[in-house]
């Protein structure tokens, strides 16, 4: 019984298209799944629109929105209807094809990540033997949609603010790709299915063997949710978008459902990236616990999904925005150096595995943690506690 | 499949014809992005899913990004547009014709073409891995020494600048 | 602990947290309040545009104004207009006939106040004016902008004492030397004092 609910999703497609004459199952197959993404996606995009609101009020010692139906749950329904209601405006200097590609642009790609993710047991669209290459392929190319969008719009604030969205979402890969290197290492794979593979089983019988739970895990996942942050434009890295200094950057003259495109993408973005981080170290949709690993393995995905967004928008509720040199400081003379003594420290470990002696366990997670823990300490002394890199001092307006 | 390669081949042909052609730069640019992305295609129907997720990463999400980038710090991006029908341009697509009847001929004449297409290998990620870091390790890192030094060489040349800019 | 890098960011965190979970249980933490619904008390010092006093119950006769103009003339965005009275004769009555104030103009600078000699122009305290006539409806007529004095009272109490400590004393002072004058030439009445000035 708790197979089939297990199974549900995966069965019930495979009635479907059973359905169908031979021909068309090759087409159907995957528009079924296409049309699942997209519709379950789109939904918690609403969904997290409605939360993240309600959330960041509460942060911030205020109520969130609470007007529109009880509780405010249909506000997301007020938000689309306004979207789409709105009057489209292109400027007139504005490159028309180009300025209407761009959100096209920008969601096909983050839609196409989705086909590698694996939401359940046996629930993947496509299980590429690169499906981990294949999801920053296609990342990659948002960047050159943030660059039409910025460019065609022909607004100097909007061309600025995708030119900041590129650099930042470039230098950000960087330690986004490393980090997820050292995934790759261990678990000798780039298929994102036999990434969660790896890290079945329960440690002792109740602590799970994510990858989390190591050290270079644990660093690896803190670095790579920051680069998600960046990577996906939220604050505190929402500089290309930076509504006090360019006023919405590359989106500054986007109107009515092209600017929903881009929230859209902006979120769907945000999703996906967090899928993979759950698939990388929070072992995808393994329970946590042995006695709980009866309840259906996408009920598991989509509960450390919700966290991970939970997470997001805490974060944005309590940092401010970083300023362009202090982001890409912390890129290049942060995160990088960091992210490769990490993948080091992956290595290290894949290399000890073999250790067979009471407490080797402990020994490698201590080794680990400690190269990893005096590398934090030494870079952050050199870039912000040595003398001379103190705080800021500024020479006019104290 | 037949239908899938036309319509890609289709894609990939316009989009370096546009690249060339198109008069503004920029969308020059977004046209290479469009035949690197429809290259990539062929790949992934050839079954080489790492090489053309690699095209992906490298061509369209930093060779693109680089040339744009090269386009908007180096000149206006109002220059006039410029026609491809023109002298240089007639020429160049003349030189362009040329060279490729010699490559043509060249084939046609070696006797490659009446050959038998060899069964595809089944080229896994893991096996190619190996061979990269087994068979091909020194040309790997020759490689990568080669694009550390044009690295560095590139931040040397920027600090000369800023120290001869700055105060 | 304190010295370690990262730490004021998990401290950040958990300030957030505690409003989160704060917010549920602790009505005070909420510093926004829900508006329609509930309305914060509005300050005495508040102001937003000019309203016209009036004594006793009839905002017509009642009315302070005195249609001097110099409110008029003073008004820096020039939004008071004001056309005097005149009796049939064409004879220029001592209050306005129309006195419009238009608050989509009006700066609320309250320099008109500050020069009223009559203490027949005050600060209203009335910010609701939304209204979807942005040509009628933002242009105040006299009926509008009337106001009686128990209404300035109730916003403004302690300048409103003052004012009419004012007035009584003006008034006291003037019956007096009403009285003296007429102990004096009975034949010639008192003229007001501001016709009297340059």
């Amino acid at each position: 019984m708790m197979e089939t609910l297990d199974q549900l999703f995966v069965l019930l497609k495979r009635w479907v298209v059973g359905e169908f004459p031979a021909a068309w199952r090759l087409w159907l197959s995957p528009l079924i799944d296409a049309g699942a993404i997209i519709g379950v996606f789109a939904g918690l995009f609403a969904v997290t629109t409605l939360l993240e609101r309600k959330g960041l009020g509460r942060l911030q010692n205020r109520m969130g929105p609470n007007r529109v139906g009880p509780f405010g749950v249909l506000q997301p329904l007020a938000d689309g209807l306004k979207m789409l209601t709105k009057e489209d405006i292109v400027p007139r200097a504005a490159d028309r094809v180009v300025h209407f590609l761009a959100p096209i642009a920008m969601v096909t790609p983050i839609l196409l990540a989705y086909a590698v993710l694996p939401f359940g047991r046996n629930l993947v669209a496509v299980d590429f033997d690169a499906g981990l290459l294949f999801f920053f392929a296609v990342g990659a190319g948002t960047e050159l949609a943030v660059f039409m969008a910025g460019w065609s719009s022909r607004n100097k604030y909007s061309l600025l603010g995708a030119m900041r969205g590129i650099a930042q979402m470039i230098s950000y890969e960087v330690p986004l790709v490393l980090s997820a290197v050292a995934v790759v290492l261990v678990a000798g794979s780039l298929s994102l299915p036999s990434i969660v593979d790896s890290q079945a089983g329960y440690h002792w019988g109740w602590l799970a063997r994510w990858h989390v739970f190591t050290p270079w895990g644990l660093a690896g996942f803190i670095l790579f949710l920051i680069a998600a942050t960046a990577e996906s434009n939220r604050s505190p890295f929402d500089l290309p978008e930076g509504e006090s200094e360019i006023i919405a950057g590359h989106l500054i003259e986007y109107s009515g459902f092209k600017y929903a495109l881009f929230f859209l993408g902006e979120y769907l973005g945000l999703f996906a990236v967090s899928a993979l981080g759950i698939t990388l170290f929070l072992g995808g949709w393994q329970a946590p616990v042995p006695f709980l690993a009866w309840v259906p393995s996408y009920l598991w995905f989509g509960a450390k999904l919700l966290g991970c967004i939970a997470l997001f928008i805490w974060l944005r509720g309590t940092m401010p925005r970083l300023r362009t040199d202090q982001l890409m400081n912390f890129a290049w003379k942060f995160m990088l150096p960091l992210v490769l003594v990490n993948l080091v420290v992956a290595a290290l470990w894949h290399g000890t595995a073999a250790w067979g002696f009471f407490g080797a366990g402990a020994t490698r997670w201590l080794l680990g943690g400690a190269v990893l823990w005096l590398t934090y300490s030494a870079l952050s002394h050199a870039l912000f506690t040595a003398p001379g890199r103190g705080p800021r001092t500024y020479r006019y307006a104290d | 499949m037949e239908t899938a390669f036309y319509v890609l081949a289709a894609v990939t042909v316009a989009g370096a014809v546009a690249a060339m052609a198109l008069p503004r730069l920029v969308h020059c640019t977004l046209c290479l992005a469009v035949a690197f992305v429809g290259l990539a295609g062929h790949f992934l129907l050839l079954g080489a899913e790492f090489v053309s997720f690699a095209q992906v990463l490298v061509y369209v999400g930093a060779v693109a990004i680089l040339v744009v980038f090269a386009m908007l710090l180096t000149r206006s991006a109002d220059a006039p547009p410029a026609w491809v029908v023109s002298r240089p341009g007639l020429l160049g697509v003349g030189v362009a014709v040329l060279v490729f009847g010699c490559l043509a001929a060249t084939v046609a004449g070696s006797g490659l073409a009446g050959r038998e297409a060899p069964p595809a290998p089944e080229v896994t990620v893991k096996a190619l891995g190996e061979r990269l870091m087994a068979e091909y390790v020194v040309p790997l890192e020759v490689v990568g020494l080669l694009l550390t030094a044009a690295l560095i060489g590139a931040v040397i040349l920027a600090l000369e600048d800023r120290a001869k800019g700055g105060t | 602990m304190k010295h370690t890098p990262g730490w004021g960011l998990l401290k950040g965190l958990f300030e957030t947290a505690r409003n989160f979970v704060g917010s549920y249980y602790q009505p005070g933490r909420l510093t926004t309040i829900e508006y329609p619904d509930e309305r914060l008390p509005v300050q005495e010092n508040f102001r937003n545009f000019p309203m016209l006093i009036y004594d006793g119950a009839d905002p017509e006769r009642g009315l302070r104004c005195v249609g001097c103009k110099i409110c008029e003339k003073e008004c820096p965005p020039q939004c008071i207009y004001i056309v005097l009275e005149r009796d049939r004769s064409g004879k220029v009555q001592k209050r306005p006939r129309l006195f419009d104030i238009d608050v989509s103009v009006c700066m609320s600078c309250q320099i008109c106040v500050e020069v009223c000699p009559f203490d027949a122009i005050k600060m209203n305290t009335e910010y609701e004016l939304s209204t979807g006539d942005r040509f009628g409806a933002l242009l105040l007529r006299k009926a509008e902008l009337a106001k009686p004095n128990e209404y300035y009272r109730r916003l403004h109490p302690t300048e409103a004492a003052e004012v009419d400590a004012r007035l009584a004393a003006a008034a006291q002072a003037k019956a007096a030397a009403q009285a003296k004058e007429q102990a004096k030439l009975t034949a010639k009445p008192a003229k007001p004092a501001w016709s009297t000035q340059p």
